[in-house]
Order: C-alpha cells, then structure tokens, then sequence
C-alpha cells in the first residue's frame, strides 16, 4: 500500500474553525471520513469535481469538515439531492455520506429508487445500528432484542440488511465492511468511486456512547474488537456452520456488475432526439 | 408542440402555457411525481426537455422531486417542479429548505379541492395560505397567481425571474380550470422576453461567501463545480455557510430572509385595478374566481351600478398597500373565493384599522365562499352587488 503523503490528505478539509469535529469520542465517523479522503486522495480527484451530500444524523455532519461542494439536506433526502445535481452535472463526483435510519428508514424510498435507475452515486452508509443524533431511538438497522431509548424491552422490529436491500434495488455495486477494517473501507470506497453506476458501500460502525452503552457493549476499544471478529470475508462466513453464522456479519464486495448507468441512458435518449444531418 | 414559424398565435391549455412559460424563460431541470390536474406540465417538459438539452425526471414522490430540483439549482440548473395540493403538503418542508438556504426555484401548484385528497379534478383556491405558511418556521414567501391561459405563459416566466433574482423558492398556484382550460394566446417574440439569467460572482473564490451580508439583488450565486466551494445546510448559518448557534448570527440570518422580499415590496407585488376609479362597490378576487367578478362588474356597470375589481396578481406578499388604496374609502368589498375566506381574513387583517371591527364582517366585507367543487358565478355576484345598499 502506498502511503499518502499527510499534506495531500489535508488539502481536503476545511481548516478554518471546522475540527474539532461534533462526534462523541469513540465514534467511528472519524475513521470513515479518514477512509474517504484518503480514497479520494489516491484517485487524485479535483476537489472542484466532488459534491458531498448528507442528509440528518452524526454520518450526515461530515460534509462540513470537508473543502468539496457540500450539502447537508433534509433527513433522509441526501439521495435525493444528490440526484438532482448528478442529473444536471453528470460530470461531477457526487458522494452520498448517510447513516442507517437516515438511508433505510426515512430515505428508504429515495435509496431503492436511486438503485432501481442505477444513477452513479456513491453512498457512503455509516451504520451504528442506532439514531445517535437524536439520543439512541432504534433504527432499521437494530438487532432484534437490541436496547435503544424506545426499545427498553427490547427491539422487536425485524432488521434491515442494507446490502440485501441494495441489491434487490438493482444497485450495481455493494460493499461492506466495518471500521475496525477502515484499510478495506478506504478501499471499497475508492472501487466505490470507479464504478460507473449506483454503488453502495456500508460500513459497520461503533457508536459507544449510546448504542454501545444501552447494549452493555464495552468501550470503544471493546466495540472494535467485536467488529475484528464478527465482521467477516464472506467466503470465511460461508465456511461457518450455521449455527455460528447467527452473529456474524459478512464483508467484502458483494455485487459488482455492469448495467446502463441512469444519467448515460438520458445522454442517449437526448442523442436520439436530435436531428439527423439532412433533416429539416 | 408548435413549430417556431407558426408560433404566435396558439391554443392551449392553463397548464401548457406554465410549461411554456417555464421553457421560454430557461427552464434547465424538472423533477416531479404525477398529480392530477397539474401532470400536463410534467408531461410537456418530458417531452420538450431532452431536445433541449434540458432535464427531465420522473422521481418517485414530491419529497424527492423538490430535493431534486433544489440539488439542481446548486448545481447550476434553472429549476420547476408541478404539483397539486397534497403533493404540495409533502413538498413544504423542502420548501423550506431552499428558502433558508436561498435556493431558486419555482414550484407550481394546481390547487384542487381538500383537505386530503379532496376532489382532484374539481377547482379550489384553498391553497392561498398553505403556500405562504407551509413551511415550518419564519420565511416569507412569494406566490403569484394568473388568472388566464395568457397570464400563466406569463408569471411562469416571472417565477423564473423572480426565483433567480432574490434566491428564494417561488410558488406559482393556478387551480383546476384554469389548468385545463384552452384558450388562445399571443406568443410574444422570445427575444422580446426579459429573461434573468443567473449571475455569476465575479470575485476570487477565497473572497466569495454564499450569502453576503449586505446583498444586492439579482445577487450572484455560485454553482457547484465552477471553483467556488461552499458549504449549504438547512441549520442556522453564519455568512459563509456554515452552522452556527450564534444567538445574533440566527437572529440576522432570519432578517436578511423577512428583509430580502419586504424591502423589495414593490418590485414583486403587481394588482390589476378594473373600474376601480369611481367604483362605489368593489370585488377583491384571483384566479379563475376574478373572471367572474370581472363579467359581473360589467354586468352591475351596464345597469348603471358603480363596480370595480381589484385583482392580486401576487398573493404574497400580501399586496397590503394597494388594498388600503382602492378598498379603503369603498362602501362595500365583495370577496368571492373558492375556500372557506383565506383571502377574505387577510383583507380584514389589512383593513382592521381602518374599518370598524364590528361592522366590518356585515357590512363591509362580503363573503361568496364556495366549497363545493363548483365555481363561482357572475350571476352570483351581481346578486350580491344588489344587495349592498
């Protein structure tokens, strides 16, 4: 791995008044937004070319630590945006940072329909399986008999798997893995960024303070090394007998295919209409 | 679609010429999510759109239609989004959005009868107070309201040049008949058109802030992507974009927003006066409602009664001076509308101090309110005018 050198990495942020960041220490925004940049930075990508686009929530705050066009929108509506600003400016990199409740719950609609056109977005979906912003309610994303401020007795809504629900939405790109494994991040981010089409990249997340604490947990440290041994390759995963397989999650890249990307396909409908040399 | 050749004198319909209009002016990007009456106009610009080298998108509902639109408009884009009643209910938080982050664009609603699904393919004008007060929160809003296949062509194309000029989203409302009424119209010679276009800052990046403190209006704005990189939240922000909880910063923040349209009052309002000089009696009416009170003054004028119309070609703000003007000194004002008096009760707010609170409602203001899905008549308000003594 080459090392990118500490002053590349720092053109990309914002350094009047934006650090210290607003995240709880122990939080795994940090080491994401590090995966992000330093992704970018080996793309080499202009910060002109690059529009970040959040919605609400912790993950949804990194827009403002980073010297890109950026957008902090309505909750749950980054996608959404972000598609207003792909179609116009096909041309630019437009990155979706979103959390789980933000994507799945609230921006369901707008996430299964971005992957059903196959519009070229990469979502960044930091997922701490729990609201953290507004104090730990219980998202999409939490287990089952998990604890959250509005499941005290234990979660009983079933759980999302996001790449799952990526996939089935038609997203021509899905990736996970978790931060504990931010080295694999930075790079399905950047294979993320590559991939011509809807490209989704989860990336399971520590949130100590609340969801971490709620659940009896442990630390930060104790949440990263949960994330070393229950976040695996799929192909250990698989190898697993089933009844060790309830507590693990998978990682690695799990769908990786050519489609006809949304904004290409205007491009030609708009080719098709013009007329032909001749034509009066 | 006409060709250009044949191009001036046409037929179509309330919400054609929106669409028209839209186009005329610039239109770059239409984002939407059908609703009747107002799907005709999605319906156009897909099809005008992409011969244009404009964008089209059919998004899955209003919420992310009007993201859509205001993520275009950042990215340099001349943007519209059409809808109805209830998609307007889901539209105002974003509405919302791009007043506060002072993001041009037009949203135009067909009113159709409510509350809730109400009557989709019957006329209502119960949406006067939904697209001044819709979103949460202080904003002002500008709203115009056309009363003719003409005059949609018309404010459309000033929505686009009203949104582009003080940054804020503009509502265009229309209603059902209106919308699909045909009638003919003039096309005016596209080079004769004043069409804003939007103005780009001209100083060094570094220097550029996104929202300035002391701004001129049309005021420049930067597009993502051309070199200037700024930062856009629906938090309180400070100058540069950025949030802050700062009580003085949120404070001026939510001035410059109030002082943006009021400072600019007139500039933005226009009335339309009718026999108003001599009028005795006068019919305060918009839409497809002032039609019929424009056929009843001449109806009253013809048996020698004396009749005016005033007419707001802009709902909001609220044309408080012009009503003061021509409604002050009248004996009556006969207020016909297609809801329950949200334009009578804002009359009465301006009018308070100077008519007597409690003659006012019996007296002085009369109310011809409709809900049922039907329009008023100028029979009825002739009968009206008759009984004002």
């Amino acid at each position: 791995m080459e090392k990118i050198p500490q002053k590349k990495i720092h053109q990309y942020l914002r350094h009047d008044k934006k650090f210290p960041h607003v995240w709880c220490a122990g939080c795994s925004n940090g080491i994401v937004l590090g995966s992000t940049i330093r992704a970018i930075a080996q793309l080499d990508y202009k910060k002109d070319d690059i529009a970040m686009v959040s919605g609400i929530g912790c993950s949804s705050r990194m827009p403002v630590y980073v010297d890109f066009n950026t957008l902090h929108s309505l909750h749950g509506r980054a996608i959404a945006y972000a598609t207003g600003i792909k179609m116009y400016k096909p041309e630019m990199k437009v990155i979706v940072v979103t959390g789980d409740g933000d994507a799945t719950a609230i921006g369901g609609n707008h996430f299964i329909h971005a992957a059903r056109r196959n519009l070229d977005l990469t979502v960044i979906l930091i997922n701490n399986n729990i609201y953290g912003m507004t104090g730990g309610q219980f998202s999409p994303t939490t287990p089952i008999g998990a604890r959250a401020t509005t499941s005290m007795y234990g979660n009983i809504d079933p759980t999302f798997d996001i790449c799952r629900l990526a996939k089935g939405s038609g997203a021509t790109f899905v990736a996970r893995t978790s931060a504990f494994h931010a080295q694999e991040a930075q790079n399905f981010i950047r294979a993320g960024l590559q991939h011509k089409g809807f490209s989704v990249i989860e990336i399971v997340s520590a949130c100590p303070v609340i969801y971490g604490r709620l659940n009896r947990k442990g630390d930060a440290s104790k949440m990263m090394l949960w994330m070393k041994e229950n976040v695996i390759p799929v192909k250990a995963y698989e190898k697993l007998p089933d009844d060790k397989k309830e507590d693990k999650i998978t990682r690695g890249i799990l769908v990786q295919e050519e489609r006809q990307e949304y904004t290409e396909a205007y491009e030609n409908l708009m080719q098709s209409l013009k007329p032909e040399a001749g034509d009066k | 679609m006409v060709k250009e050749k044949t191009r001036n004198t046409v037929l179509m319909q309330g919400n054609e010429a929106i669409a028209r209009g839209t186009l005329d002016a610039g239109l770059d990007f239409f984002a939407g999510y059908p609703i009747t009456p107002s799907t005709e106009i999605a319906e156009l610009c897909s099809r005008e759109l992409p011969k244009r080298g404009g964008k089209f998108i059919q998004m899955e509902d209003e919420i992310a239609s009007i993201s859509a639109i205001i993520g275009a408009s950042l990215a340099g884009a001349k943007t519209m989004t059409a809808t109805s009643g209830p998609g307007f209910s889901l539209m105002t938080e974003g509405i919302g959005f791009a007043k506060m982050t002072e993001t041009p664009c037009v949203v135009v609603n067909v009113m159709r009868g409510g509350p809730s699904t109400g009557s989709p393919t019957k006329p209502s004008q119960a949406d006067i107070m939904q697209s001044r007060w819709g979103n949460h929160g202080d904003a002002p809003a500008i709203v115009l309201y056309p009363n003719s296949v003409k005059e949609s062509y018309e404010l459309a194309i000033r929505a686009m040049n009203l949104a582009e000029k003080y940054r804020t989203c503009v509502v265009l409302l229309s209603d059902e008949v209106l919308g699909h009424m045909r009638e003919t119209i003039e096309l005016p010679d596209l080079s004769k058109i004043k069409i804003l276009k939007r103005i780009q800052p001209s100083i060094p990046p570094e220097w550029y802030k996104h929202y300035p403190e002391n701004p001129k209006y049309p005021m420049p704005m930067a597009s993502f992507g051309e070199g200037y990189r700024y930062h856009v939240t629906g938090l309180a922000h400070d100058s540069n974009g950025f949030p802050t909880n700062l009580g003085s910063e949120v404070q001026s923040m939510s001035v410059r927003l109030q002082k943006k349209i009021v400072n600019n009052i007139d500039d933005i309002v226009q009335i339309e006066s009718f026999q108003m000089d001599d009028a005795k009696i006068a019919i305060f009416a918009a839409g497809i409602t002032s039609r019929a009170a424009k056929e009843a003054v001449v109806m009253a004028r013809r048996k020698g009664v004396k009749v005016g119309m005033l007419r707001p070609l802009t709902i909001w703000p609220f044309p408080d001076r012009a009503v003061k003007k021509y409604l002050g000194d009248k004996k009556a004002v006969i207020v016909p509308e297609l809801n329950e008096g949200q334009l009578s009760n804002e009359l009465k707010r301006v009018m308070g101090g100077i008519w007597n609170y409690d003659i006012r409602k019996t007296k002085n203001i009369i109310e011809i309110q409709k809900f049922s899905g039907q329009l008023i008549t100028p029979d009825e308000i002739l009968a009206t005018i008759k009984e004002v003594k």
